[in-house]
């Protein structure tokens, strides 16, 4: 049942109470009209810091960058319109291409391979472990850790030439090599670290899992199904909403991720730029050389990047997400 | 996968270790076991950058309480308004607050650099301070819209018959019942501020107004030289208060998590 709301909305019946009452103390109070002019106008005081900050740091900064991006500008002389210029610079500019291609096939490979990781760790958890808190702290910890320049540093050693992991290779017998010097490997030694983040994830998965019933799974047993058919029919059906989520969150901050490619390359994106991010090449143009018009350039290019992903990622998710409601 | 678990955290246990070993001694064993503590790393390391240890201590210190403060109170007071009040504008403003989560930081911070620089606010916590008490953090926002909404609305509306204006509400009734959220705001925010690098690598250049993170990041850089062991011990020194946060607030970090998705 459903009743036309007095701004003709429809609000469904267990609102209808609240409204009732909203709208009895709004007679006590002298009145709809003067309690609904008042509410807005605390409103506004109550968003004010929220509003000074969309404004001044968000839409004039991003108004500005958008300007800057059709200018040359190095912030001692006045920004020049140079129209497309930039853009069409980026266009020959082989070293952003390069950066385009290192920070794609890092989205494209950890991306996908932390959410399959977390959700394959989240399903042995969910299986009613013996000392499930315990293990969901240890697999958590990395992602708290994991943005930190302290653990990128650790990185840089375990994997450098006379690191830990050449140490153990070592004793099984295999030659090692300085996986952070050599080009072929270094950006896969940044995949790594991604994937050893997938706690967070992991813990949201856990809760999607803990959300199915156990009757669907009974159920589908007395039928005579093996496991693989439980997962691919109930389980991952059910979490794909979840699924769907993480992929989004994750997509977007993999395409800015920054710190621990700047910290493991020693902040050069080497070895020959093999790690040489997006965001790295655009800090160094930005605020090594200066060259602030480029800068926001790329950044807007960014934008439409991630912007164009994360559409793509809606519209794909209409053949896989599954909303039970 | 208590095989498993050891082995995702043997790199963090080897850098514990590590940073209690002689320093010519570190990459010579890959194995867990110590016969002494040694804490030469520590005073090695402690005075081995520009400034001692303490100076980017008490910077991240100082930036984390403020961006603590500035997040509990700018972001509360926007997500009463948004989950509580009604007002012109607040479906298209809620929504752009959403949209703000998805826009890279690369976007705006090259001209908030340019304002900053003109303001001569460059190597001041302004730049990294301003934001939180702006709300800018949409993600605690929209975290904490969802509690309130969470808020049987009955309890504002008893106030209100009580004659009760907005900010009493606020204060007294929400607030109060939002603390799970408000905790979560907290800690976030302090994990993130204490290992945030990229804006401090930018609006902080130097060595006395520099964070934990940067001044890490200086070890790698000034090296060269390797004071591999003194890096360590340091390294240890900056996880040292994230470990703590995470023993302390687990309970609340997991619930964020599953019910936001925050990292």
């Amino acid at each position: 049942m459903e009743v036309i709301g007095d701004h003709g909305r429809l609000i469904q019946p267990e609102k209808l109470v609240t409204a009732i009452s909203e709208l009895k103390s709004s007679v006590q109070g002298g009145g709809a009209k003067p309690t609904a002019r008042r509410e807005s106008k605390a409103a506004y005081v109550f968003l004010l810091p929220w509003i000074l900050g969309f404004v001044g740091l968000a839409v004039v900064p991003m108004a500005t960058s958008l300007y800057l991006s059709f200018t040359k500008y190095n912030l001692i002389q006045s920004p020049s319109w140079i129209g497309l210029g930039n853009f069409q610079r980026m266009l020959h500019d082989d070293r952003l291409w390069n950066s385009l291609r290192v920070t794609f096939t890092y989205v494209i490979v950890s991306v996908p391979l932390q959410l399959v990781f977390a959700l394959a760790v989240a399903m042995l958890l969910d299986r009613g472990m013996r000392g499930l808190a315990f293990y969901r702290s240890i697999f958590y910890l990395p992602s708290l850790l994991g943005s930190s320049v302290a653990v990128a540093i650790l990185w840089r050693q375990v994997f450098g030439t006379d690191g830990i992991v050449n140490q153990l290779l070592q004793m099984i017998g295999i030659e090692g090599r300085g996986w952070v010097s050599d080009p072929s490997t270094a950006l896969g030694t940044i995949i790594l670290l991604h994937v050893w983040t997938f706690g967070a994830p992991m813990l949201i998965f856990l809760a999607g899992l803990r959300q199915i019933p156990t009757m669907y799974y009974e159920a589908a047993q007395m039928d005579g199904t093996n496991r693989f058919q439980r997962f691919f029919h109930i389980t991952l059906p059910l979490l794909s909403p979840i699924i769907f989520f993480n992929l989004v969150l994750q997509l977007i901050g993999s395409f800015q991720s920054f710190t621990q490619a700047f910290i493991v390359s020693g902040g050069t994106g080497g070895p020959a730029d093999s790690t040489m991010f997006y965001t790295m090449y655009l800090y160094q143009k930005g605020f090594a050389e200066l060259q602030m018009g480029y800068a926001s350039a790329m950044a807007w290019a960014l934008v439409l990047i991630i912007g164009a992903f994360t559409a793509l990622n809606f519209l794909a998710s209409k053949w896989w997400v599954f909303y039970d409601d | 996968m208590l095989l498993g678990a050891f082995l995702m955290i043997y790199p963090l246990l080897w850098l514990v270790v590590s940073s209690f070993r002689p320093a010519d001694e570190i990459f010579r064993h890959s194995g867990l076991f110590i016969t002494h503590l040694d804490f030469e790393n520590y005073t090695s390391g402690w005075n081995a950058l520009a400034r001692p240890f303490q100076s980017y201590l008490m910077n991240s210190a100082i930036l984390v309480i403020g961006a603590i403060i500035g997040n509990l109170f700018s972001c509360s007071l926007a997500a009463y308004a948004f989950a509580r009040l009604e007002f012109r504008g607040k479906k298209w403003m809620f929504g752009a607050m959403l949209l703000t989560i998805m826009i890279p930081i690369h976007v705006i911070i090259v001209p908030q650099y340019i304002f900053f620089s003109r303001l001569d606010l460059i190597n001041t916590f302004v730049p990294l301070l301003l934001p939180k008490f702006l709300a800018t953090d949409s993600f605690f926002v929209f975290l904490m819209v969802q509690f309130i909404r969470g808020i049987p609305r009955e309890l504002d509306e008893a106030a209100r018959v009580d004659g009760a204006g907005h900010p009493r509400i606020f204060l007294k009734i929400i607030l109060p019942l939002m603390t799970p959220a408000l905790a979560a705001t907290a800690i976030f925010t302090f994990i993130w501020t204490w290992n945030d690098f990229f804006s401090a690598l930018i609006f902080l250049t130097d060595a006395d107004v520099q964070t934990v993170p940067v001044a890490l990041r200086s070890f790698i850089d000034a090296s060269g030289s390797s004071n591999f062991g003194g890096m360590f011990a340091m390294s240890i020194v900056s996880l040292f208060p994230v470990f703590l946060v995470f023993l302390f607030g687990q309970k609340y970090l997991v619930k964020g998590i599953a019910t936001t998705g925050l990292k």
